[in-house]
């Protein structure tokens, strides 16, 4: 009797049968009591599968994926690979209770970060009252001098961020960073969803999703709800550093969804302080600007003036209020891994309202305290040097060799004010087909949220997964995939 | 094709915003697919019918069409065939290989990627990139017949694929041109390569002549069945040169090409409100039709065949830098090579 109970049980944990659950919060097999119903479902429905057939459908849709050049390239020394962000068919499902407090968390935290934004390069009232240290802002290398008294229209620095969030083992929702500068990875969202309900027709069909499809146009509206005032009809275009960048794909993805041209530096030209694009039919105005070029070459004039990805005289067009460049610049202050330290507190001040999104314990290097914190617990924290991307130059204690651990503590009292740390969080993780079977592997999510006239947030996000074992490091420079986020609408 | 009018209804609407750069990518973009499958065809013609009195394949004939001459001998003092193939199919440092043209289709097709179908760009990337893959080695491998018939094939394929998906607006009349353009440009240098090495200077015209080389020009052009049709007796050269420059049906003619450019610029120039920039390339293109209607094909030959064909070449060339004055005027600021990591 307890055998047969035993083997149909199996039998219904199909492809999950060898499926270790681990300690973690898992987000489809442990969430710390009762499934909720409409995971159960589609849960059940995958355990159906099987797990060759899913390889297959698997390894089907990768080569799709560099047939239709959905890829970004990684460049080492002198070579350039065109590399796929691998896709794991079994989806990351949110509930629509879930869903709607990450949007409310993420509208939150986007609208405290353009009035943070908009505090430092005019009154800074948040400086003289000593809520956040006047050298972490001023002194930032991402503080921007030219957005000093510039009024970006309707008071949005930040139009499109991307909010990395990640779960302990609770289940809790935490942010791990902003990023408010030129966030990437939101063309996989809708690429991904595509290459689901193609491959795994059946496993989506009936299943209540909330859509990705809305993104190009939701972006397009906010591009032209922020272009000058005086102007009705916009010319908004992309701005790309063009097809050797690693990003191209999403560059083009999202100037073909918006049906705006994608334009290079070359392409744009600055006349009394008027930015048009060069067409065949002569100059053409330019009103609104979705850049996907950093700062320092937007424009040789205002910044790097060995830059030719940029226009020269963009800046000061800017100034002038005569064109929208999205993200406004110097919004790097405001994702700096330093003052995120200070998010929880920049929230309360401004919005009155405790945060809707906890944050991670942050210990700040440039502080005598949390110096000597990170110092003498090394081995048990996560250092993250302030101002990189691309999961650059971390270290993660647990998983250092003592070599490694010295080597960083000489770096970290060279440069102290370069760093912040943070507890290890048990990453949640997602059952993942690997090479040896179902495993589970570590996830995240970004959520990405549009403001304009209001905030936007695209109903999931990318969740990116870290494709080796054990590992924590999800970026898709670092080895990681990516799986479809699946936000349930009811 | 929509060969007698590429202009359809639906073209006018708001487009006028076609950036400069797109534009002249489209144009490379058609020419260099054109390129391809002419050398492909080319090579494949070469090594089945081109035989010099030995009975050898005549590689240089491929050299003298592209004017490689001095480079390539100076390359290859002592060149065996897989020299000849190598440097026009698989060296990357030759700028006219199958490679390094596979390679410019590809940058110019990335540069407009956010304008064509998803199936064009799906169809070039794939095809380019195995072209990039191409070793020598490949080449005995695969068989070259079998080869240059997959790439022929293959810009076939993307010829198909562009009619059937691409939207008719200015994107299309550029990329269009680059195309009827350069057709019109390989036919004169294959004349004019041909006419030389297979009639010496000592002989009569209408002499004795070996009708297999004439037929492999015309194969050199996919014409000799077009050709056939319309000459089933007569292969004299005259003939087939007049059928190649002067034949108003056939695809690949000058005559041909020439008028398609013509009706393109028309339609660039009356549907788009591009007229003032169009005008001094329409008078240019005028006139070189001009001089074809108005010879018949003996009186190019008495006059000197090849200085006409170069001269045309010359005037080609003319048009394609008074289309780049007209619409894509050089940037200030050089083309960037590398760009830095940006994005988070």
């Amino acid at each position: 009797m307890g055998a047969r109970i035993l083997q149909s049980q199996l039998q219904d944990a199909g492809i999950f049968a060898a499926y270790h659950v681990p300690d973690f919060f898992c987000e489809l097999m442990n969430r710390g009591g009762p499934l909720p119903d409409e995971l159960h479902s589609v849960r059940d429905r995958l355990a159906q599968f099987d797990l060759a057939e899913l390889r297959h459908r698997t390894e089907n849709a990768e080569k799709q994926l560099y047939r239709l050049g959905i890829t970004f390239t990684v460049y080492s020394d002198r070579e350039a690979i065109d590399r796929i962000l691998p896709f794991d068919v079994i989806p990351r499902i949110l509930t629509a209770q879930e869903w709607t407090h990450i949007e409310k968390g993420v509208q939150q935290r986007v609208q405290a970060i353009n009035l943070f934004l908009h505090d430092i390069y005019h009154d800074r009232n948040i400086l003289r009252d000593g809520v956040v240290p006047e050298h972490l802002v001023l002194k930032n290398a991402n503080y921007c001098e030219a957005m000093v008294g510039v009024d970006a229209p309707g008071g949005v620095y930040v139009h499109i961020n991307g909010t990395d969030l990640i779960r302990d083992r609770s289940g809790r929702f935490l942010v791990l960073e902003d990023n408010a500068r030129t966030p990437s990875g939101v063309s996989y969202v809708i690429e991904n969803r595509h290459m689901m309900l193609r491959l795994m027709p059946d496993l989506a069909s009936g299943v209540p999703l909330r859509s990705v499809e809305d993104y190009g146009s939701q972006l397009y509206r906010t591009l032209c709800e922020v272009a000058p005032a005086s102007v009705t009809d916009p010319q908004v275009v992309l701005l790309s550093p063009g097809i050797y960048n690693s990003a191209y794909f999403e560059h083009v993805f999202l100037a073909r969804e918006m049906g705006v041209p994608l334009v290079e530096g070359r392409d744009l030209l600055v006349e009394n302080h008027r930015v048009y694009m060069r067409t065949v039919a002569g100059l053409r105005p330019v009103h609104s600007i979705y850049r996907r070029i950093d700062d320092a070459f937007l424009d040789p004039l205002a910044f790097n003036p060995d830059s030719l990805l940029g226009v020269p005289g963009l800046v000061e067009a800017y100034r002038r209020g005569n064109v929208t460049i999205a993200n406004a610049l110097g919004t790097g202050v405001a994702d700096d891994k330093a003052v995120y330290a200070y998010m929880p507190r920049i929230i309360r001040y401004y919005l009155d309202e405790d945060p809707i999104l906890d944050s991670v314990e942050t210990h700040i290097c440039a502080e005598a305290e949390g110096l000597a914190f990170t110092l003498a617990n090394l081995e048990k924290l996560v250092v993250k040097p302030v101002g990189e991307s691309g999961g650059y130059g971390l270290l993660i204690g647990p998983h250092a060799t003592a070599a490694e651990l010295d080597d960083f503590r000489a770096r970290l009292k060279a440069r102290p004010d370069n760093y912040i740390s943070q507890p290890v969080i048990d990453l949640s993780v997602t059952p993942t087909i690997c090479p040896d079977g179902v495993e589970a592997r570590h996830v995240d999510l970004r959520p990405f949220a549009l403001t304009g006239k209001s905030t936007w947030v695209l109903p999931g996000g990318l969740s990116r997964v870290a494709l080796r074992k054990g590992s924590l490091v999800v970026n898709s420079s670092q080895g990681g995939g990516s799986k479809d986020t699946w936000v349930m609408s009811a | 094709m929509t060969q007698m009018s590429p202009v359809s209804p639906g073209m006018l609407p708001g487009l006028n915003t076609l950036l400069s750069r797109y534009a002249e990518s489209m144009m490379w973009l058609a020419r260099y697919m054109e390129r391809i499958e002419n050398l492909a065809r080319l090579i494949e013609v070469t090594e089945t019918f081109v035989r010099g009195p030995d009975g050898r394949t005549v590689w240089d004939t491929i050299v003298q069409i592209n004017t490689d001459e001095v480079h390539f001998h100076t390359l290859y003092p002592h060149a065996t065939e897989d020299d000849y193939l190598a440097f026009y199919i698989t060296d990357l440092a030759n700028p006219g290989s199958i490679k390094a043209m596979a390679n410019a289709a590809r940058e110019n097709a990335r540069s407009v990627r956010p304008l064509i179908s998803t199936e064009m760009w799906m169809h070039l990337n794939v095809f380019t990139k195995a072209l990039l893959d191409l070793e020598p080695s490949h080449i005995r491998r695969t068989g070259l017949s079998a080869l240059c018939n997959r790439i022929k094939q293959d810009c076939q394929t993307h010829t198909g694929i562009t009619e059937g998906t691409l939207y008719r607006d200015q994107a299309w009349l550029f990329y269009l041109l680059g195309r009827h353009l350069e057709r019109g440009d390989q036919i004169t240098r294959l004349i004019d390569t041909r006419y030389h090495t297979l009639l010496p200077a000592d002989e009569e015209v209408g002499s004795e002549i070996d009708t297999t080389q004439w037929a492999s020009v015309l194969r050199s052009a996919a014409a000799y069945h077009a050709f056939r049709r319309l000459q089933p007796v007569t292969t004299t050269p005259t003939n087939v040169v007049g059928f190649l420059l002067k034949n108003e049906g056939f695809p690949r003619s000058l005559a041909l090409n020439l008028r398609q450019a013509d009706g393109l610029l028309t339609a660039l120039s009356t549907h788009y409100n591009l007229r003032r920039q169009c005008s001094p390339v329409r008078e240019r293109l005028a006139e070189l039709r001009a001089t074809l209607e108005d010879q018949t094909t003996e009186d190019m030959i008495i006059r000197g065949l090849h200085e006409y064909m170069k001269w045309i070449q010359k005037e080609i060339a003319a048009l394609q830098n008074d289309l780049a004055a007209a619409y894509w005027p050089a940037p200030q600021i050089p083309p960037q090579d590398v760009s830095p990591h940006t994005g988070q």
